[in-house]
């Protein structure tokens, strides 16, 4: 019974580190090009694409949890074309919070690495290409190594702020164990029943887990910039 | 609107470009020899990097037949070395030949040539600025380019490291084939390095020939003034060590220099700047000057209101004399005189 119940607390840990690893790993490989863009790009949409890709940073996560639910609801513009496409509905599963994370931590990503390669210089560029790489090539074998800080940034910042989302869960995936219920929503349910002892367990998990990888993020930022 | 074209013939390649911007217009259409170092000489704003840039093909066209960057041959030295700082000295200059269909320069040889043989394990960011620069060049050399530009290569170094990256620069002229553009403001870096010049000013090219023939004309209000000088050739033929004096003949008789140079040499080029030149009617003997040549005037350029340059035959070489306006009328100088020059001071180029 105790083994059991020990599983069942720690599932949400699980879950949660599931879920923004899932969403890291998607928003650096949807991040990346955008982010490329908005730091080349001189087009007269650029401060419009800035200020979308920076809203949840401002909107409260009910506000943006609110409208994802309507769009990945059944009767939604992606809801409704995923059960046509899967049969079982985008909210209140896995896959819908990994969408709705993906939204919720963009900036997270995109703003590391569009300042990454903007501080690329852009005569090394230059200077790759007149030595025979294409734009492509010289994107993975210069700037994407030159801008490791910046991803390691993005990746860094998009798990831990997932791990710590709230409101946008709850609008989306609501708490369904081992499905949609992460670790803030299984420490929000603790309180509330009072069960204060298992709620300090799982705060003081997140909170060193927070400080820790911060602090690792730091660490490699500050043994890269001495190089 | 961008438009080029670039053919290469044997002899010759051709520059044709023309780039029109709000407050700048570049409009150039000139051939230059396909082989040695054709400086690009020109004041700051003249248009010189614009030039290069559209050339290796950096400047946005609208042109359809355009090749992009990474498919043109031409290799590009930025003034500051743009190396790759994840690469070590080895992996920077091997990215350009990785990617060159068809290398033909060796690799050994680039290295040695440039001296990079113990910085090849070491990161772009612990070198100096010289280093960095002889890896740039020695990355582009690689790929073996049809053409390599050169943008001010030494003007990001301080004179100590321009001296130790000069020898280098020398070397690639005397022992590369691969055409190569060079641009500079500074007249002794172009008449040490060039053999063919280009003169630029706001977009146009105002003047280009052998860089002899160039820097011989009068007209040529940006090689006159503090500028003007001529370059000779000359073998180095006896060194005396009484005096630590080397003798050197060349078309038109000999020319004593302080120091000792290799007489193995077959020529050296000497830069005789015009304000180190100066003509009497009847030939001094006591003179401290050694070097009294034997000149015919061919031509007097009134420079402006107090001074003149005086064009001066001496053999098939030319030496400028800049004088006073004063003495040209006083000594009543004119074409076809026959009269003495005294040089001053001679510079060996190399």
């Amino acid at each position: 019974m105790d083994a059991l119940a020990g599983m069942s607390s720690f599932a949400p840990l699980l879950l949660s580190a599931q879920l923004a690893l899932v969403t890291s790993v998607v928003l650096i490989l949807l991040g990346t090009p955008l982010a490329w863009w908005l730091s080349q790009t001189s087009s007269r949409f650029k401060p419009a694409a800035q200020a979308i890709v920076a809203m949840p940073i401002v909107l409260p996560p009910t506000v943006l949890g609110f409208y994802l639910l309507i769009l990945l609801g059944p009767h939604g513009a992606i809801g409704a074309w995923w059960v046509e496409l899967t049969g079982s509905a985008l909210t209140f599963s896995f896959a819908g919070l990994v969408i709705a994370s993906c939204v919720y931590s963009l900036p997270f990503a995109v703003q590391p690495l569009q300042s990454a390669f903007e501080s690329m210089p852009r005569q090394t560029l230059e200077f790759a290409w007149t030595q025979g790489a294409s734009k492509l090539d010289a994107f993975f074998a210069v700037t994407v190594p030159m801008s490791v800080r910046g991803f390691i940034g993005a990746a860094v910042l998009s798990f831990a702020h997932t791990l710590g989302e709230f409101g946008v869960v709850l609008m989306v995936g609501g708490n369904i164990p081992g499905e949609t219920r992460v670790i803030s929503i299984a420490i929000y349910d603790h309180v509330e029943t009072l069960n204060y002892g298992a709620a300090h367990q799982l705060s003081l998990l997140l909170l060193g887990f927070a400080f820790l990888v911060l602090l690792g993020m730091f660490v490699i930022n500050r043994r890269w910039s001495v190089r | 609107m961008t438009t080029r074209s670039q053919e290469m013939t044997d002899a010759t390649v051709m520059l044709k470009h023309t780039l029109r911007r709000d407050d700048f217009e570049l409009d150039v259409d000139v051939q230059i020899p396909a082989n040695g170092v054709t400086g690009l000489f020109g004041q700051s704003g003249s248009g010189k990097t614009t030039l290069l840039r559209c050339i290796a093909g950096l400047e946005p066209g609208t042109s359809k037949d355009i090749r992009p960057v990474h498919k043109r041959s031409i290799g590009y030295v930025f003034q500051t070395p743009q190396l790759f700082p994840h690469l070590d000295v080895r992996r920077n200059i091997e990215f350009g030949l990785r990617r060159s269909s068809s290398p033909r320069v060796d690799q050994a040889q680039v290295v040695e040539m440039l001296g990079l043989s113990d910085l090849l394990e070491r990161k772009p960011g612990g070198l100096s600025g010289g280093e960095a620069q002889r890896v740039a060049i020695a990355a582009v050399l690689l790929r073996s380019p049809q053409l390599v530009l050169m943008d001010e290569p030494l003007a990001s170094l301080d004179e100590r490291r321009k001296g130790e990256l000069l020898p280098y620069l020398d070397r690639l002229h005397d022992d590369m084939s691969v055409p190569m553009i060079y641009v500079s403001h500074n007249i002794d870096e172009v008449s040490r390095l060039c053999d063919h010049l280009l003169l630029i000013d706001n977009g146009k090219i105002i003047g280009d020939g052998s860089l002899h023939d160039m820097l011989c004309r009068l007209d040529l209000p940006m090689l006159s003034g503090g500028n003007a000088g001529s370059v000779i050739e000359a073998k180095p033929e006896h060194y005396d060590d009484g005096y630590d004096l080397t003798r050197f003949s060349f078309s038109g008789g000999e020319l004593s220099v302080p120091g000792q140079y290799d007489l193995r040499r077959p020529r050296v080029r000497l830069r005789i700047a015009a304000h180190d030149v100066s003509i009497c009617r009847t030939k001094p003997n006591d003179s401290t000057i050694l070097n009294i040549l034997d000149a015919r005037v061919d031509e007097v350029h009134v420079a402006d209101t107090a001074s003149a340059l005086v064009r001066l035959a001496i053999g098939t070489d030319y030496l400028l004399a800049l004088i006073t306006r004063c003495s040209v009328v006083r000594l009543d100088i004119k074409k076809g005189d026959r009269l003495f020059a005294q040089v001053k001071s001679v510079t060996v180029r190399r």
